[in-house]
């Protein structure tokens, strides 16, 4: 995974509440074995009608947002399904930070495992930053998104922030502990299935 | 130390704990299906890596299996593809995979417990949302991402943030059982503390009416944890819960020692706390209908869709919100739902198509025929199912009033195989999402109770099943 440091871009405004995984990676698409190109799918029902054609009065196909990094969204963002294809469609079409009050736990967890960072802020800050012309700068190391008014000082598990700066493959850290792993399965209660 | 049930089995899982951030969990159960697997594998393989417990991990097809005819080819190449990859990796990787010709494939989260392959007190994941499904057993059962999948796959093990505990109690006892199903009770509990009002959360569901509910109506309120944004969904298990388990085809040989031990130690500490609370008196509820593009936006059969003012409570977001819904279901506020009238109706998903399922909605069903206007569906959860009610003679009554008898899969919940709505078609759906699209690009769903279901495929349009005799 590459590692995050710093994003510098314009925002993409979402202004939609509870958008669900479904939306951002509608399932016709699940179907690929794969993790890439999933980018041409992103919001497909929202972007494209039914012959295929851009949507116009969709935010994605106005080309003042043309390649923008940050997506700035509503409330409960990613909720739904489970699939992680919803994070490989946005970062492939090119979003790397997601903003937005709050997000559905199973996305938020899969963005860390894909490089996307999702900040939760409140909704009056996201509102603000929804009405952002110019140039935002993200900045992971110090947790402050700088606008051309203010910095806004983000929350980030210490953990996880981790993750993102190194680009951590968390299977190879996580089978550092294959000895406790080892010792937890010779006294689990739990027998096979088989 | 007093406990809540998910801290006791959190607590037993843990394999490493920091003083901060996650803890490392090992899984008991790891189920797998060909949509959210395949990339997974593929990490394996970059990697040089091999399945730590192929032992605990079972795989079925269920996604985007076709439900007409099992012996003809797959048509759609791209479904033959991640099927036939699903068979590659269970092979390479020494996996138990019950294919699409085995009597028993089915939905994942129908076969896990018809299997006894679920258990009290595990920890169950798979990549797919509705594993919480599981927690109907009292196992600490959720979704995980393709990553997550991989994760476990090679560890047997996930980082996980120690998740709060949330008390629902269902208190008091539904007037007519068979007209006002668990279906209804979870729809009411999400229409109340909304789609996003479990986040972060497992929902421990207690008091006397989820005592009264069967494994399988139970299996339904866990089912739909998620569409409240919970991690996960637990009841406590009882004489109900072992009883299901006895004799199934994986249920551990020593399980009644097992029983034993879960009979005491899986439940509540009487004055564990809880993070938070809710209470949902059932004694008066009634039959739902969801009339928007979320779980939450879901009124009893007997009212009018609100308007987005009433809806929205003065919150501007979501009214603009349920304006959008409004629109893309093409339904207008102050509409009585028993005027909405149908194209489809879908009686399936891991959420309602378990043999008591299928039972309750055939009483209402037989002897009458479904509406001139309407296209109907039944796909059992699984090929047990399917079977149980063919031995049953409940096909019969189904084929007899015009239903469509399907063999076993997902389907039309989420419309990966070829059953889908087409565009602008109105369906009464068994299912657990009415998300834009959910079941076919432009198709509209409904969410209703089985029974609900079927009321509404005979008369074209939603009624309170109530009002039909059912004997």
């Amino acid at each position: 995974m590459k590692p995050f440091k710093k994003v510098d871009s314009i925002i993409t405004p979402l202004d939609k509440v509870n958008v669900d995984t479904d939306q951002i990676v509608p399932k016709q698409f699940l179907k690929l074995v794969q993790k890439s190109g999933f980018g041409k799918f992103l919001f497909y029902n929202w972007r494209f009608d039914e012959q295929e054609n851009k949507k116009t009065d969709f935010i994605l196909n106005n080309s003042n947002y043309d390649g923008s990094k940050i997506l700035v969204t509503g409330d409960n963002f990613g909720c739904g399904s489970s699939r992680e294809h919803a994070v490989w469609a946005l970062q492939d079409y090119g979003f790397s930070v997601i903003i937005a009050p709050s997000f559905a736990d199973i996305f938020f967890s899969n963005c860390f495992k894909n490089g996307i960072l999702p900040i939760s802020l409140d909704q009056k800050t996201v509102e603000k930053l929804q009405q952002e012309k110019d140039t935002i700068e993200v900045d992971l190391v110090k947790q402050i998104i700088k606008t051309s008014s203010e910095e806004i000082f983000f929350e980030m598990d210490s953990h996880k922030k981790k993750i993102l700066l190194e680009g951590l493959d968390d299977i190879a850290q996580t089978l550092q502990f294959k000895d406790k792993i080892a010792e937890f399965e010779k006294k689990s209660k739990i027998p096979s299935v088989l | 130390m007093s406990k809540t049930l998910f801290e006791k089995i959190w607590d037993q899982h843990v394999v490493v704990e920091k003083t901060t951030g996650p803890s490392l969990i090992y899984v008991d159960r790891h189920l797998v299906h060909e949509v959210t697997s395949p990339q997974a594998f593929d990490g394996l393989r970059m990697n040089n890596r091999k399945v730590r417990r192929p032992d605990l991990t079972i795989a079925t097809m269920d996604h985007n299996v076709p439900t007409n005819d099992r012996s003809l080819p797959i048509l759609d190449q791209t479904s033959a593809v991640q099927i036939q990859t699903l068979e590659k990796n269970c092979r390479d990787f020494g996996i138990k995979l019950f294919d699409i010709h085995s009597p028993n494939q089915g939905i994942v989260h129908v076969i896990g417990p018809q299997l006894g392959i679920t258990l009290p007190g595990s920890t169950i994941v798979c990549g797919d949302s509705h594993t919480s499904t599981h927690g109907a057993f009292g196992a600490l059962a959720f979704g995980i991402g393709t990553s997550e999948v991989e994760h476990v796959l090679a560890s047997q093990t996930l980082w996980l943030e120690k998740p709060k505990p949330f008390e629902i109690r269902v208190e008091g006892k539904r007037k007519n059982s068979h007209a006002v199903t668990a279906k209804d009770i979870i729809l009411s509990i999400i229409k109340n503390i909304g789609t996003a009002g479990g986040n972060g959360s497992v929902i421990e569901y207690r008091g006397e009416g989820i005592e009264d509910l069967s494994m399988e109506q139970r299996m339904t309120i866990c089912n739909m944890s998620i569409e409240a944004g919970a991690r996960a969904g637990l009841i406590a298990p009882d004489e109900n819960t072992y009883e299901y388990l006895r004799g199934r085809k994986y249920t551990p040989k020593n399980y009644e020692q097992l029983v034993e031990y879960w009979a005491e130690n899986l439940k509540t500490d009487s004055d564990a706390k809880f993070e938070k609370n809710y209470t949902l008196h059932i004694d008066n509820i009634s039959p739902q209908v969801s009339w928007g593009t979320n779980p939450g936006m879901t009124c009893d059969v007997t009212e009018n869709i609100p308007t987005p003012e009433e809806y929205s409570k003065g919150d501007p977001n979501q009214k603009k919100g349920a304006e959008n819904a409004l629109q893309y279901m093409d339904l207008k506020g102050g509409t009585p739902i028993t005027e909405i009238k149908i194209d489809r109706v879908f009686i399936g998903s891991c959420t309602n198509a378990r043999l008591e399922d299928l039972i309750e909605a055939s009483k209402v069903i037989k002897g009458q025929k479904i509406s001139p206007n309407v296209r109907a569906m039944i796909v059992p959860g699984s090929q047990m199912v399917k079977k149980q009610a063919e031995e049953m003679g409940l096909d019969k009554i189904f084929i007899n009033a015009n239903f469509d008898w399907r063999e076993a899969g997902c389907s039309m919940c989420l419309g990966m195989n070829p059953d889908i709505l087409s565009p602008g078609e109105r369906c009464a759906s068994t299912s657990n999402r009415n998300f834009e699209g959910r079941q076919g690009t432009g198709g509209r769903t409904h969410l209703v109770s089985p029974v609900m279901a079927a009321a509404a495929a005979i008369k074209g349009h939603f009624v309170d099943v109530r009002d039909l005799d059912l004997n």
